[in-house]
């Protein structure tokens, strides 16, 4: 009778411990920032692996992204004569919503999934209890360089996104559909506004690398050392970024641009 | 050691091309290059509509910005809507007998004001007011008008 009451308790209360545990976490990672600031080479190598290696995947998404917005966008403004907006059309989607989410997807895909394999691992091999065996702090070590890497990656790579959608809608609109150069750049120059789009995006995918990171590196800590475990964590990553990200980005764009 | 300076070099290579995308997206996409500097000197008009007219839509002589709606407001004693501008600091010979009306781009485009010079010797300072406006051309009113004027006329006519 009382049985599934308790299991809903208990269920409740893992999922509170959980969120507990991963403040923790938090907090002991953001505690590593002094000792990482006279090491930057440790996190040099974690830009490299959650940068630099998303370039590829970013730019070409990107490029993508745009060529279907200026497709798309040429269609529906076409039935109302607005075809000159293309440019403003491309330009905000990308800017406030494709460029943050989409890269904060795809990061979460390519390198959340990444992190938490190679911490879970990492764990699961003994090579943090090794670590804490030479005096070495795991968190500090391990943990703060991949969490400042994300953090720091993800609007610049937000930025290419979207830089380079803008470019992949000028081919479409102007190269393929014959749109006029001029229009396309003046109208998106007259209506992007620095501080209420532009800014406003890079703030999106800043709180995104905060939360894709976060979620990965905990995922990868916390999960016990068992290959089973360790799988099943790096789906969870992807999982719960995803829904982060998204209802996040619902929160953001209703504070944002919803007044 | 050799690999490690490659990685440098990729990363280096990633913050500096991060960053001109976001140069690339503040100067070229944003409106930035056309932002209002903020200093300039500030005029007031008086309109007893408005329209659509917003902040930071243009203000333009002959058909050149030379400044922007910095506010429009609303006067509870005379019912009528204040807007303030800011017009460029370069622009600085504009009549006290100017004209102020409120147009639209194309037929639905955005709405801005027009200012027409007048003949005065005297210039317009900071905070002075624009005294002759024209409100803006609501196109609903304007139909509701036409379409009156044709009944009005089948009526006669019959």
């Amino acid at each position: 009778m009382l049985t599934p009451l308790a299991r809903l308790g208990r269920a409740g209360f893992t999922a509170l411990a959980h969120l507990g545990q991963a403040h923790i976490l938090l907090l002991a990672i953001v505690r590593g920032v002094p000792d990482l600031l006279p090491r930057p080479r440790l996190l040099i190598s974690q830009l490299y692996g959650i940068g630099v290696l998303s370039v590829l995947i970013i730019v070409v998404s990107g490029l993508f992204v745009g060529m279907v917005l200026g497709l798309q966008g040429y269609y529906v403004l076409s039935q109302f004569g607005a075809e000159e907006s293309l440019g403003i059309m491309v330009a905000a989607s990308l800017v406030r919503e494709l460029g943050p989410v989409v890269t904060a997807l795809l990061v979460a895909g390519r390198a959340g999934s990444a992190l938490t394999a190679e911490i879970g691992l990492m764990k699961a091999t003994e090579q943090l209890s090794a670590l804490e065996m030479m005096a070495v702090d795991p968190i500090k070590r391990i943990l703060t360089p991949r969490f400042f890497g994300g953090f720091l990656a993800m609007p610049l790579l937000a930025a290419m996104f979207s830089a380079v959608g803008v470019l992949g809608g000028y081919f479409i609109g102007v190269g393929l559909l014959g749109l006029d150069a001029g229009a396309y750049w003046n109208q998106m120059q007259a209506k992007i506004d620095l501080q209420e789009d532009i800014l406003n995006g890079a703030i999106k995918s800043l709180v995104f690398g905060f939360f894709v990171t976060w979620i990965a590196l905990f995922q990868g800590y916390s999960a016990p050392p068992t290959a089973e475990s360790v799988s099943r964590a790096t789906t969870r990553t992807v999982v719960h970024s995803a829904l982060a990200v998204l209802g996040l980005d619902f929160v953001l764009t209703a504070l944002m641009f919803g007044g | 050691m050799q690999p490690s300076r490659t990685i440098e070099i990729l990363v280096g290579v990633f913050m500096a091309a991060g960053f001109v995308a976001l140069f690339f997206l503040a100067m070229q996409v944003s409106n930035l290059s056309s932002a209002p500097s903020g200093d300039g000197y500030r005029l007031t008009a008086r309109f007893d509509n408005v329209g659509s007219l917003k902040v930071r839509s243009p203000v333009k002589m002959a058909g050149v910005r030379i400044g922007r709606v910095a506010s429009v407001g609303f006067d509870q004693d005379t019912y009528e809507a204040v807007v303030t501008m800011v017009i460029e600091p370069q622009f600085d010979s504009i009549p006290t007998d100017t004209f102020a009306n409120i147009y639209t781009a194309g037929l639905l485009g955005e709405q801005y004001v027009g200012l027409e010079a007048g003949g005065s010797e005297d210039y317009l300072r900071d905070e002075d007011q624009i005294v002759h406006t024209q409100s803006a051309l609501v196109l609903e009113q304007m139909i509701g008008q036409f379409l009156f004027n044709k009944a009005q006329e089948g009526a006669q006519s019959l």
